[in-house]
């Protein structure tokens, strides 16, 4: 705890400040102060917890799951063959460039209001770091390591299983870490651009009507979601990384 | 003298080797012969490049000779990754195995019956790791490291042992600790070892013959007999004929510097 308590400090003083000047400037459907936003949230706890909650989650577990599934196959495909990885590197770096926002209308278009449309923007910004690290990772096997299971007379199997995949693991995790907030970022925008329930629709309801401490409730609950998606995944790594420990 | 029958552990027939590069090769071996008798403890000792490590390479298959053939306990073999016993230059100790898992490797990657399993324990004990079975690389000392990485050789339950510069990386004290150990273990485990050194005066203490790389490429490698009996302590090291040759050896080596 003791850790963290530097940021708890600059986060009171920032909301203090933000309470300070939201009743300065008294404009509530721009500027929300916290306190208005937390008794809102209250309000609001059983419709957003109880209904859009669960729609917002299905995307991320939904997308996160196919990100994990491809990522790894596709940074598994690249360790194996070198074609392969001429094939698929050039075009997961363009991937990236694609403006996602732009793109979503396509997809809502392609899939409808259905969970399939936040999914596929889901995939799309978390597949990524997913792929890349994995990568690496398999990348950083020490290539000494390799020769002395070779000549154990390791089969290629043993090689993958035993050396290839413990020495990924860590690289693995961190891309991880860095794709489990993108997750929740994509499925808000997702639902931001076209949905008929979730956490990121419902902030764009409130924002037509005005209702800033509306948009800010379910933000809070975005992010309360990704810290909690984060600090599962930091717990499972030093639990499968348990001899990183000292 | 520990009791050597004539069966020879380990021979290079007209062996040729080069490594390829841009330019067509360095060749590193050329015709080259050698023999090493079950249950000797040979050393090989050379400037660093002259190609030390490579024989190794050879006998484990890591490299494949461009010419000549190479026996193991008197069978031609080909294919020779997991029947050679190999220790490379570094310890190599993954570091998300604990020191059992890590030695245990060769035991695993073959499927070994429960009987080769139930051995480790014991050994783990001679060579003195009990009570670190399961502490993972980075909490031993540098001697405990090499000691692993030895066990893990020796479980791949052949009987040459190939050493690659096992002690160069330990401190002095540590070091003439870990050659008295060695010899004990090779005494006990009646096993024929080749140990690459830079470090003449460990060759002379360890072994029953030293090879000496003097060129490269080679086709034999100077043989010398070492006059000590055994078991050996470090102080017969002090021996006026052990004396003579190392300083013949370093006058050898200064011509090259
Ligand atoms: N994989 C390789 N490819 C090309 N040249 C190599 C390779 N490995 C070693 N060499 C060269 O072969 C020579 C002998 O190397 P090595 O057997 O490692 O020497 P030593 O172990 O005696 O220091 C050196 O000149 C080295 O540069
Ligand atoms: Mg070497």
């Amino acid at each position: 705890m003791k850790n963290y308590l530097y940021s708890i400090i600059l986060i009171t003083v920032f909301l203090m400040i933000w309470e300070a000047g939201a009743r300065f400037v008294h404009a509530s459907f721009i500027l929300p102060a916290p306190t208005e936003i937390a008794i809102k949230l209250w309000e609001l706890k059983a419709e957003l917890l109880l209904y859009h909650l669960p729609v917002t989650l299905a995307v991320i577990a939904i997308g996160l799951g196919i990100s994990l599934v491809l990522g790894v196959i596709l940074a598994i495909s690249m360790n194996i063959s070198e074609t392969l990885e001429k094939a698929i590197y050039p075009i997961l770096i363009t991937s990236q460039t694609i403006p996602i926002i732009a793109l979503a209308p396509i997809f809502v278009l392609w899939f409808g209001y259905s969970i399939w449309s936040k999914v596929i923007v889901t995939i799309i910004i978390t597949f990524f770091p997913i792929t890349v690290s994995t990568f690496d990772g398999f990348r950083s096997t020490s290539k000494e390591l390799k020769e002395l299971f070779q000549t154990l007379g390791a089969s290629k199997r043993q090689l993958f299983f035993k050396l290839e995949v413990p020495s990924a693991l860590p690289s693995f995790f961190s891309g991880l870490k860095v794709a489990v907030p993108m997750s929740v970022i994509g499925a808000a925008i997702g639902e931001w651009l076209g949905a008929q329930a979730g956490l990121g629709y419902f902030s764009r309801r409130m924002m037509t009507q005005f209702n800033g401490a509306g948009v800010f409730a379910p933000i809070v609950v975005l992010s309360l979601i990704g810290i909690l998606l984060f600090i599962t995944v930091v717990l499972l790594e030093k639990y499968i990384l348990k001899w990183r420990r000292s | 003298m520990r009791e050597q029958n004539q069966k020879l552990a380990l021979q290079f027939k007209n062996v040729d080797f080069h490594y390829k590069n841009d330019a067509g090769g360095i060749p590193i071996l050329k015709n080259m012969n050698l023999s090493v008798a079950d249950g000797e403890f040979v050393s090989i000792i050379g400037a660093s490049g002259s190609g030390k490590s490579t024989i190794f390479r050879l006998i484990v298959g890591l490299e494949e000779q461009t010419g000549g053939s190479i026996y193991l306990n008197e069978k031609r073999v080909t294919d020779r990754s997991g029947k050679v016993g190999y220790m490379p230059q570094q310890d190599l100790l993954m570091p998300w195995r604990t020191v059992q898992q890590n030695a245990a490797l060769p035991l695993e990657l073959h499927k070994e019956s429960r009987l080769g399993r139930r051995a480790v324990p014991d050994l783990l004990e001679a060579f003195g790791l009990k009570g670190y079975e399961d502490k993972y690389p980075h909490e031993l000392s540098g001697g405990m490291r090499q000691r692993v990485s030895f066990l893990r050789a020796t479980l791949s339950g052949s009987n040459v042992l190939l050493l690659d510069e096992p002690f160069s990386a330990l401190d002095a004290m540590t070091r003439l600790f870990m050659q008295e150990w060695l010899l004990e273990q090779w005494e006990e485990q009646q096993s024929t070892i080749l140990f690459i050194t830079h470090d003449i005066s460990e060759a002379l203490f360890l072994s029953d013959r030293i090879f000496v790389i003097t060129d490269t490429p080679f086709t034999t490698l100077k043989e010398i007999e070492v006059p000590l009996e055994r078991p050996r302590r470090q102080q017969d090291s002090d021996k006026k004929e052990v004396m003579k040759l190392k300083n013949n050896l370093l006058e050898q080596f200064r011509m090259r510097v």
